[in-house]
C-alpha cells in the first residue's frame, strides 16, 4: 500500500487550447510524498496544476488518479480523491471561516449539504490543525490573508483527500505563515499518507520541504529528482536564468551581482566579520577583493558572490606562501584595506602576515570590526 | 455557537411567516370597502354568507393577493439565483433587462393576438415571456464575457432593459387604441388584471421554479467559491450554470408574463434576507427570499392601492420607491469594503 501510486501523468501536453505550454510531462506521485513544481514565472507549473484539476483539458496524454484514468471518473469521484488549494482569491459576503471550511465536506454529505456530527468533528479537528480553530464564527472576509490561507487549507483538508493539490500555498505570506503551511503539509503527508502536489516559488523552502522537485523550464520538465540532486552546482542560476547575481543552491540564499572595474579595494575578512564589509560596497557600486578567506569560512560564499575577486586556500589548511604573495600582488594595486579581523588564529597567520605588509606599503588601512556579526 | 445560528434562523423564519399572514390579511381587507379581518377570516372559512364580501375577495381582492405572494416571492428567487450566476449582490431580474426582455416578446405577442384575433392562454403568455427572457440573457451572458466589472454588467443590463422598453412602446404604439389601455396598464408592472384562473398556473410554475431553485441550494453553495473550487467539490459546472439559466429565467418570466415588469424586487428583497439572517446559505435564502419577496410585493401593492386611493399606482413605481435606495446602500457598502481592504 505504501507504494501506491497515487497520482501520475504519462506523456501529458497541457496548455490553452491548442497552445502546448508543457509538454510530455510524465511523473509520479506515492502515498506520502511531497512534489514540488518549481521554475521561473510563466514556465506553466500553474497551467500543469490546472490541468491535472481539470480547470483545463489535456491536450494530450494521461494523467491518472488512484489508479484511473482521471477522464472516467466522475466529478463527485474525483471530489473525494483529490482537493485544491488555489492562487485565486475567494471573495465572500457573510460567510464564517467555519462555513468555508464546512464545504469541504461537501463530497460527503446529502441532497442539501446538511453535515452530521462526524462532518462536523472533522471540520473542527482541520480547523485545529491548521491552527485556526478560534476563527470558527469570524467572517472569513474579515481576517488577514495568513489565517484565509489557513482556511482554506482547513476547508481542503477536511475534503479528505487522497492528493493534496496546492498552487503556490505560500506566496504573498510572511515567513511564520509560510513555515506553518509548510509543516502543516508535511504533516499530512507523513501522518495521513496524503500524496501533495504544489507549486513553491521560494526556492529555499521548496528544497526543505520537498520529496521530490519537478523543474519546467523551456516548456518541459527540464530536470526531476530528489532536492539534493536538484539544488547542486550552478543549476538553479541556470533553471531561472539568474544574470543579475547569484544563486547559493547550498544555503538557499540570493545574492546581488558583484560590482566589476578596477579594484582599488582589499578587505581582509574572516569568520562572517567581512560580510557587512562586502554589502556596503557592494551597494555602493565600489569593486573589491577579498581574502584570504579559507574555502569553508562561513563567509566565503558571500564574499565568492560580492567581490571582484577572493583570494581563497584550502579548507583546514594553514594560509600558503604562494596565496600571501598572490594577495601582496592584489594589494600592491589598491589604495585602501579594510580589515575586519580583531585576532589571528594559528591558521589564519598569513593574514596577520598580509596586514603588515599593507602597513609597510603605506596603504590606507581602516579597522572595521563591526560588534556582533554571527 | 451553531445554537445560536439556529434561534436566528428560527426566528427570522417566524418574523417573515407573521409578517406574511398579517399582511396577506390586510390586503384582503383594506380597499374601496373595507372589511374588517375577522369578516375576511369568516368568508376565507366559509363561515360568512355576506354575498359581496365573498365577492369583493374571491373574485377580485384574493386573487390578486395570491399574484402579489407567490409572483412577489418568485421575482425574489430569481434575483437570489441571478446573483449567485454572476457572483454579483446586484444582480436580478430587472436590472439585468430580463423582465424587460419578456416584456417585448409578450408585448409582441399579444399585440400580434389581438391583430388577429386570437385569445393568448396563460401558457402561450409564459411562452413567450420565456422566450423573451432568455433571449435577454443570452445577449447578458454574451457580455459578461467581456466585462469583469461588476457594475459594467448592470449598466449593460439597464441598457438591454431600456432597449427593449423602447421597442416595447414602439410595438404599443401601433396597436389599436382600445387595446393599448390594458396593455399599457400591465407593460407598467401590475397585479391588478390577474384572474383566479391564471393563479393556478402561476402557482404551479412558481412552485415548481422555487423547489428546483431550493434543491439547487448545495451546488450554488458550492458556487460562492468560485467554479474552479465548485468542481473540485464534485459540481458539474456545465449542468449547473444551464440549471441556473433556466430556473431564473423560467421564473422571471413568468411574473412578467402576468403581472409585467417589477422593479428592484430581486436585488432588494435577498439583500435585505443575507442581513436579516446574517448569511450566504442558499438553504436559508432561497426560502428567507421567497417569503419576504412576498411581503415585500403585498406590502409594496397595499400601499400601490391605498396611497391615493382611488387612483392606483403601478405596483412597480411603489417597488422601485424601496428598492432603489437599497441597491445605492449595498454600492456604498461594497465601496467602503473595497477601500478598507
Amino acid at each position: 500500500m505504501s507504494e501506491q501510486k497515487l497520482l501520475y501523468t504519462k506523456s501529458l501536453c497541457a496548455g490553452y487550447g491548442k497552445k502546448i505550454v508543457v509538454n510530455e510531462l510524465s511523473f509520479e506521485l506515492k502515498q506520502g510524498q511531497i512534489l514540488t513544481l518549481i521554475g521561473p514565472n510563466g514556465a506553466g507549473k500553474s497551467t500543469v496544476l490546472k490541468t491535472i484539476t481539470g480547470q483545463l483539458s489535456a491536450i494530450s496524454g494521461n494523467i491518472s488518479l488512484c489508479g484511473k484514468s482521471i477522464d472516467s471518473l466522475s466529478e463527485k469521484d474525483i471530489s473525494k480523491q483529490l482537493s485544491i488549494l488555489l492562487t485565486d482569491k475567494i471573495s465572500t459576503e457573510r460567510m464564517t471561516c467555519g462555513d468555508i471550511v464546512s464545504t469541504g465536506r461537501y463530497p460527503y454529505t446529502g441532497r442539501f449539504g446538511i453535515l452530521d456530527e462526524n462532518d462536523k468533528k472533522i471540520v473542527k479537528d482541520a480547523m485545529a490543525m491548521t491552527d485556526i480553530s478560534e476563527l470558527y464564527d469570524r467572517d472569513f472576509s474579515r481576517i488577514s490573508d495568513g489565517q484565509r490561507q489557513c482556511v482554506m487549507l482547513a476547508r481542503a483538508i477536511a475534503q479528505e483527500p487522497s492528493v493534496l493539490l496546492l498552487d503556490e500555498p505560500t506566496s504573498f505570506l510572511d515567513i511564520g505563515r509560510k513555515l506553518q503551511i509548510l509543516t502543516v503539509i508535511r504533516k499530512l503527508a507523513a501522518e495521513r499518507g496524503i500524496a501533495v502536489i504544489q507549486s513553491l516559488h521560494e526556492l529555499d523552502l521548496a528544497q526543505k520541504f520537498s520529496d521530490t522537485l519537478i523543474c519546467i523550464k523551456d516548456k518541459r520538465a527540464d530536470r526531476i529528482g530528489p532536492p539534493e540532486e536538484i539544488f547542486k552546482s550552478d543549476y538553479i542560476s541556470e533553471l531561472y536564468d539568474i544574470k543579475d547575481g547569484s544563486y547559493n543552491a547550498l544555503y538557499g540564499t540570493a545574492e546581488p551581482a558583484a560590482a566589476k572595474g578596477d579594484i582599488k579595494t582589499f578587505v581582509i575578512g574572516g569568520s562572517g566579520k567581512g560580510i557587512p564589509v562586502y554589502r556596503r560596497l557592494q551597494k555602493q557600486g565600489i569593486p573589491f577583493a577579498a581574502g584570504i578567506l579559507h574555502e569553508n569560512d562561513v563567509e566565503y560564499p558571500a564574499a565568492k558572490a560580492l567581490s571582484a575577486l577572493v583570494v581563497t586556500e584550502k579548507a583546514f589548511e594553514p594560509i600558503s606562501a604562494e596565496n600571501i604573495d598572490r594577495a601582496k600582488q592584489v594589494i600592491k594595486k589598491c589604495n585602501t584595506v579594510i580589515c575586519c579581523l580583531d585576532a589571528f588564529g594559528t591558521m589564519n597567520k598569513g593574514n596577520k602576515a598580509l596586514l603588515s605588509f599593507a602597513e609597510e606599503e603605506n596603504t590606507d588601512i581602516s579597522y572595521q570590526i563591526p560588534p556582533n556579526i554571527l | 455557537m451553531d445554537k445560536n445560528r439556529t434561534k436566528l434562523y428560527t426566528g427570522g423564519f417566524v418574523l417573515l411567516l407573521l409578517l406574511a399572514i398579517i399582511l396577506f390579511v390586510f390586503n384582503l381587507s383594506f380597499g374601496s370597502s373595507s372589511l374588517d379581518a375577522s369578516d375576511v377570516i369568516a368568508v376565507l372559512f366559509g363561515k360568512s354568507g355576506d354575498i359581496s364580501a365573498k365577492r369583493i375577495i374571491f373574485d377580485i381582492r384574493l386573487p390578486r393577493t395570491l399574484a402579489a405572494l407567490l409572483l412577489g416571492g418568485a421575482l425574489a428567487c430569481a434575483g437570489f439565483l441571478l446573483q449567485s450566476f454572476f457572483r454579483n449582490p446586484i444582480a436580478g431580474p430587472f436590472v439585468l433587462g430580463i423582465s424587460s426582455g419578456a416584456k417585448l416578446t409578450v408585448a409582441l405577442a399579444m399585440i400580434l393576438s389581438m391583430q388577429f384575433e386570437i385569445l393568448l392562454g396563460s401558457a402561450a403568455l409564459v411562452s413567450a415571456a420565456f422566450i423573451g427572457a432568455l433571449a435577454a440573457m443570452g445577449l447578458i451572458l454574451l457580455i459578461s464575457g467581456q466585462v469583469k466589472n461588476m457594475s459594467q454588467l448592470i449598466i449593460t443590463g439597464v441598457m438591454i432593459g431600456y432597449i427593449c422598453s423602447a421597442v416595447t412602446e414602439l410595438a404599443v404604439n401601433f396597436a389599436d387604441d382600445s387595446n393599448i389601455v390594458n396593455l399599457h396598464n400591465w407593460s407598467m408592472g401590475s397585479f391588478s388584471g390577474i384572474k383566479a384562473n391564471d393563479i393556478k398556473i402561476i402557482a404551479i410554475i412558481v412552485i415548481i421554479g422555487v423547489s428546483g431553485a431550493f434543491l439547487l441550494s448545495k451546488p450554488i453553495g458550492a458556487y460562492q467559491l468560485g467554479e474552479a473550487y465548485a468542481e473540485n467539490m464534485g459540481v458539474n459546472i456545465r449542468v449547473f450554470r444551464v440549471m441556473l439559466i433556466l430556473l431564473s429565467s423560467f421564473l422571471s418570466a413568468c411574473v412578467t408574463a402576468f403581472a409585467g415588469p417589477v422593479s428592484f424586487v430581486g436585488v432588494a428583497v435577498p439583500h435585505l434576507m443575507r442581513s436579516l439572517f446574517n448569511t450566504s446559505k442558499p438553504i436559508i435564502l432561497i426560502p428567507a427570499s421567497f417569503l419576504g419577496g412576498s411581503c415585500f410585493c403585498m406590502g409594496c401593492d397595499l400601499i400601490a392601492r391605498l396611497m391615493f386611493a382611488p387612483r392606483e399606482l403601478n405596483v412597480s413605481t411603489v417597488t422601485a420607491f424601496f428598492g432603489a435606495p437599497i441597491v445605492i446602500w449595498i454600492l456604498l457598502k461594497r465601496e467602503k469594503r473595497a477601500n478598507n481592504e
